[in-house]
Formats: structure tokens, C-alpha cells, sequence
């Protein structure tokens, strides 16, 4: 037998590897026509476009996109970095939760999560740094829009979106902001709260209602906590869901320029 | 000159030899004009329809509206004067109108079959038979284009490979970070002690350094709630210059870096230059009053 390279036997057996599993009816049970990790999969045109068709995930996407929306250097694949964020967000939010009471107890719970839980440190870590880049990200997705005006006819409704979700970024970062409970949460909200406040006419109700009292206090925390978890990710991914659904039915990415 | 495929000349070769009684051979010699054209006798006979006159129509109809009903049949095949007179005037329009309507095309028909000529015959003007059994279609789209057509790629693997390599290159750089840099955690919360400066998260902190110049109606609500959400959420309805190439459209461009520009000062200033009491200090002097950069700032 011809010695093979390193290469050369690493894609025969992943073409070999498996056959009999990757065959069984159980398997084609799971992976739909068009699936790569179906048994007999080939690169045809055919299977290319059952690859996104048959894909509850994929199919976000359109089966043919424009070529010149292809090249990284035309999106900076921002809008996609802002959706997988939200995601490492949500997971890793859901996972803080398990360690988290929004009440006298969060500080404690904070320190308790940093030190004597596994792997408690780094999620906190992504949490937070996957926030603040979420927000840099959105922004510098509306400026690439911007830009390459790709906000124009007949695109125009899906920018107004998009500005609601980039409020909506910011509302979820700034209740997130409290959480921690710490001197820097508490009165870097206490500014925010006080800027809400000088809103003409409601300014002092506003006020009132975002801090559930006069100043932050647990209460306020109780009503960030809510805001932060269920509220806004609930309204943000409805409009994130418009927001995807107008891209492809506007006709898709904008451009060449 | 168009080039009858064989099968099709054989195919209309048997056809015509089955419909005249003659050999298929005769017939395909026939077609390649190789002998004479069988003349065929008995020609299908055309009868002459009687149209009803108008008259006859316009006579007040006694009524028999089953009989009515029935007489436009007969009338097609062959029309039989002495049929009408028996059912006198049927149904006023009826009768007449698809007697009118069917009248040209059997009358037409014969008139095909006996000139053959050349000049009908397009594909092939040596061929001195009918065409009648072979019909070329010119080939048409059957949808109609309307737009320019886009070049387009398949989304596997060409757009999903790179967005998942970004994506794995962003978790990649995010656990990284995080593995490296603590987030901040100061002491517990105490509505009693006032940090100095108290700042608010970054991305508020270009509003907050508006707000030491500015009044707070304006620099707290009017700026982030008119320029921020209502004139944002405007810029398409305004800007209505269908162009979007950026040497088409260099005041939109100006007005918008212009914004950022401004913003990204503000909050440039806003973090690292500003201390307590709000006052001007430099970082490199004065260190930064910043908590939320406070793992980056004593990053050994």
C-alpha cells in the first residue's frame, strides 16, 4: 500500500468513518436530504442548496446569497457577530442565574459565584465583556450600514428596526449593569436614572418607576433583574426576528457599491 | 434551412402514409421531395354551413327551451338547412354565434391542405408536402426576465464557512479576554457613600460629559431621545438620495462621521479624562478614574 500523507488519510477516513452508523435508519432519521453528516453526501449544486433548505438554523439564510456579500470585507460579518453574541449572552446569562438571587444577597452571591464555583469566574467574565463588545458591535454594524447607505429604499423600515434594537442593546446592558450589586453598579445606574430624570413634564416618574422608589435600592434590583432577563431579551428577539425576516424579504444584502 | 431530426421526418412519414394508404417509404420519399405527391381523391368533403339569416334569428321564438339547448351541436357538425326548419328559430343569439364562430376554420382547412406551396413550408422549401403533421415551434422562455440578473453563490459553504470562522475567531478572542481580564467588582453597594466621580457604563458616558456643558434638558433628554431614537430612526426618510456610493453621497457621509466623530470625543473624554468633581485630568498623569477598566488598568 502507497504511503499516504497525513492529509490524504485523514479525509479517507473521515469519508470511510462511521459508514454503517451514518447509514442506519436512525441516523437518516436525524439528518435530513442535504445534510453533511448524512451517509452518500456529495458537494453538488443540488445538495448544496438542501444543506440551508433542510435546516431549521441554516435556514436564516437564503440558499444563494449576492457574490459580492460573500467577501468578509463588505459586512465585517458584523450583523452576524451581534446575533452570536446575543446567544453567548443568553447562555451564559442563563447560566449565572442558577448562582444569582436579586436581593440583600446578590453581592454575596457574586463573590461566592467568582470564587467557589467552577468556571463561575470566566463566565461572569464573558458575560460581561460579551456585553460591552455586543454594544461596540451593534454600533459599528449601524455605522457599516450607514456607510454603504444600505439603509435606502427598500430598506428603509428594516433601519428603523435596527435602531430600536440597538436601544434595546442598551437598555439590556445598562439593567444589566446593576446586577452585580457592587459601588460601581449602583451608581453608575444612579447617573443613568438621574439623566432619565430630567426628561421634561414625567422626568420625576420616570424616575420613580425605573428605580421602583426614590434611589436604587433591592426593589430597583428586583425590577432590573426582570427588566434584564425576561423583559428585554422577550421584546429584542421579536424585533430581532423582523429584523432578519425584512433583510432577506428587502431582497437580501444591499450593494454592490 | 433548418435540419429535420430523423425520427421526427419518420414519425411524420408513418403518419402520412397511415392517413393516405400508402407505404411509409413512399410517403418519407414524398416528404424528401424525392417523387411526386400522392393526390389524394377523397379530400374530406367541406360542407357548406347554411348561416341562419338573420331574419329567421330575429323571429319571435316560441319557446322550447330543452330543444334550444340541443340545436348548437348539430349546427356545428354539419348544419343541415332542413334541421333548422324543423326546430324553427331557436333560442334568439345562441344558434347563430357559435355557427359564426366555427364557420371560418373548416372552411379554412381545405384550403391549407391543397396549397402546398413552398412558401407555407419555412424550414424546408424543397419539400413539396403537407406540413400539416409536423409542427416547429420556436423555442420561447416561457417566463419573461424582468431585471437585471444578479451573480449569486450558493450560501453553503461559500457565505456559512466564512461566518463560522468569525464566529469561532470572536468566541476564540471573548473566552481569551475573559480568561485574562476580571470584570469589576468593587464593595457592596452603599447608597450612602458617593464614589468621586460617580460615572455611568461608557456608552453613556459621551452624554454625561454633554451634560457638564450643557443644560440637562437638553443634553439629558433632547440629544439621546431626538438625535439618538427619533432623528437615527429618520435618517431614510430624510435622506433621500437614491445613491449609495460614498462619492454620491458625501454630505450625508460628513453629517454622519461628523456625529461620530463628536460621540466618540465626548466619550473618549468622558472615560479617561475626567476625575473627581468632573474635572480635567490626564490619564497618564492622574491615572484613570474608571472602575470598569479596573482589571485593565493594574494589568500586570
Amino acid at each position: 500500500m502507497a504511503k499516504l500523507t497525513l492529509r490524504e488519510r485523514f479525509k479517507q477516513g473521515a469519508a470511510g468513518s462511521g459508514d454503517s452508523l451514518r447509514g442506519s435508519k436512525f441516523a437518516s432519521s436525524i439528518f435530513r436530504p442535504g445534510s453533511p453528516f448524512r451517509k452518500g453526501y456529495s458537494d453538488s449544486p443540488r445538495n448544496r442548496s438542501y444543506v440551508v433548505m433542510n435546516n431549521v438554523l441554516y435556514h436564516l439564510h437564503p440558499v444563494k446569497v449576492k457574490r459580492h456579500g460573500v467577501r468578509l470585507s463588505y459586512t465585517l460579518c458584523l450583523g452576524g457577530m451581534s446575533f452570536f453574541l446575543f446567544i453567548v449572552l443568553t447562555i451564559t446569562g442563563i447560566w449565572l442565574m442558577f448562582y444569582f438571587r436579586p436581593t440583600e444577597m446578590a453581592y454575596a452571591d457574586i463573590q461566592a459565584l467568582q470564587t467557589s464555583v467552577a468556571f463561575g469566574s470566566l463566565v461572569r467574565n464573558m458575560h460581561r465583556w460579551g456585553a460591552h463588545l455586543m454594544v461596540l458591535v451593534v454600533f459599528l454594524h449601524m455605522s457599516r450600514v450607514f456607510y454603504h447607505g444600505a439603509y435606502k429604499a427598500p430598506r428603509e423600515f428594516n433601519w428603523v428596526i435596527g435602531v430600536i434594537l440597538l436601544f434595546l442593546t442598551l437598555f439590556l446592558s445598562f439593567t444589566g449593569y446593576l446586577l452585580p450589586w457592587d459601588q460601581l453598579a449602583i451608581w453608575a445606574v444612579t447617573v443613568g436614572g438621574n439623566m432619565a430624570s430630567y426628561t421634561p413634564v414625567f422626568g420625576a416618574q420616570i424616575k420613580f418607576g425605573l428605580f421602583a422608589g426614590l434611589e436604587a435600592t433591592t426593589a430597583t434590583l428586583l425590577r432590573f433583574y426582570v427588566l434584564h432577563v425576561l423583559f428585554f431579551p422577550f421584546i429584542i428577539v421579536i424585533f430581532m426576528a423582523i429584523h432578519f425576516w425584512r433583510v432577506r424579504k428587502d431582497g437580501g444584502i444591499s450593494g454592490p457599491l | 434551412m433548418v435540419d429535420i431530426p430523423e425520427h421526427l421526418l419518420l414519425r411524420s412519414a408513418e403518419a402520412r402514409a397511415k392517413a393516405l394508404g400508402i407505404s411509409v417509404e413512399q410517403a418519407l420519399a414524398e416528404m424528401k421531395g424525392e417523387s411526386n405527391p400522392t393526390v389524394v381523391a377523397e379530400e374530406p368533403e367541406v360542407v357548406e354551413i347554411a348561416i341562419p339569416e338573420p331574419v329567421e334569428a330575429e323571429a319571435p321564438a316560441p319557446v322550447e327551451t330543452p330543444a334550444a339547448e340541443e340545436t348548437p351541436a348539430p349546427a356545428k357538425e354539419e348544419a343541415p338547412a332542413p334541421a333548422k326548419a324543423e326546430t324553427p328559430a331557436p333560442a334568439k343569439e345562441e344558434a347563430p354565434a357559435p355557427a359564426k364562430a366555427e364557420t371560418p376554420a373548416p372552411a379554412k382547412a381545405p384550403a391549407e391542405a391543397k396549397t402546398d406551396t413552398p412558401e407555407e413550408v419555412d424550414f424546408a422549401p424543397e419539400v413539396k408536402v403537407t406540413q400539416r403533421l409536423l409542427t416547429v415551434v420556436k423555442a420561447k422562455p416561457i417566463q419573461k426576465a424582468s431585471g437585471e440578473p444578479v451573480d449569486k453563490v450558493n450560501t453553503w459553504p461559500h457565505l456559512m464557512l466564512p461566518e463560522f470562522i468569525s464566529l469561532m475567531a470572536m468566541m476564540a478572542f471573548l473566552i481569551l479576554l475573559s480568561a485574562i481580564l476580571n470584570a469589576p467588582l468593587l464593595e457592596e453597594a452603599n447608597p450612602n457613600i458617593t464614589p468621586n466621580p460617580a460615572k455611568a457604563p461608557w456608552y453613556f458616558l459621551g452624554l454625561q460629559e454633554a451634560l457638564s456643558y450643557w443644560d440637562p434638558q437638553i443634553a439629558g433628554v433632547m440629544i439621546p431621545l431626538v438625535i439618538g431614537l427619533i432623528g437615527f430612526a429618520a435618517i431614510p426618510y430624510i435622506d433621500r438620495n437614491p445613491e449609495n456610493h460614498p462619492s454620491k453621497r458625501k454630505y450625508a457621509i460628513m453629517m454622519f462621521t461628523f456625529f461620530l466623530a463628536g460621540a466618540g470625543t465626548l466619550t473618549i473624554i468622558g472615560v479617561l479624562f475626567r476625575g473627581p468633581g468632573w474635572n480635567w485630568t490626564y490619564p497618564w498623569i492622574d491615572g484613570i478614574w474608571f472602575d470598569d477598566l479596573l482589571d485593565w488598568i493594574y494589568f500586570e
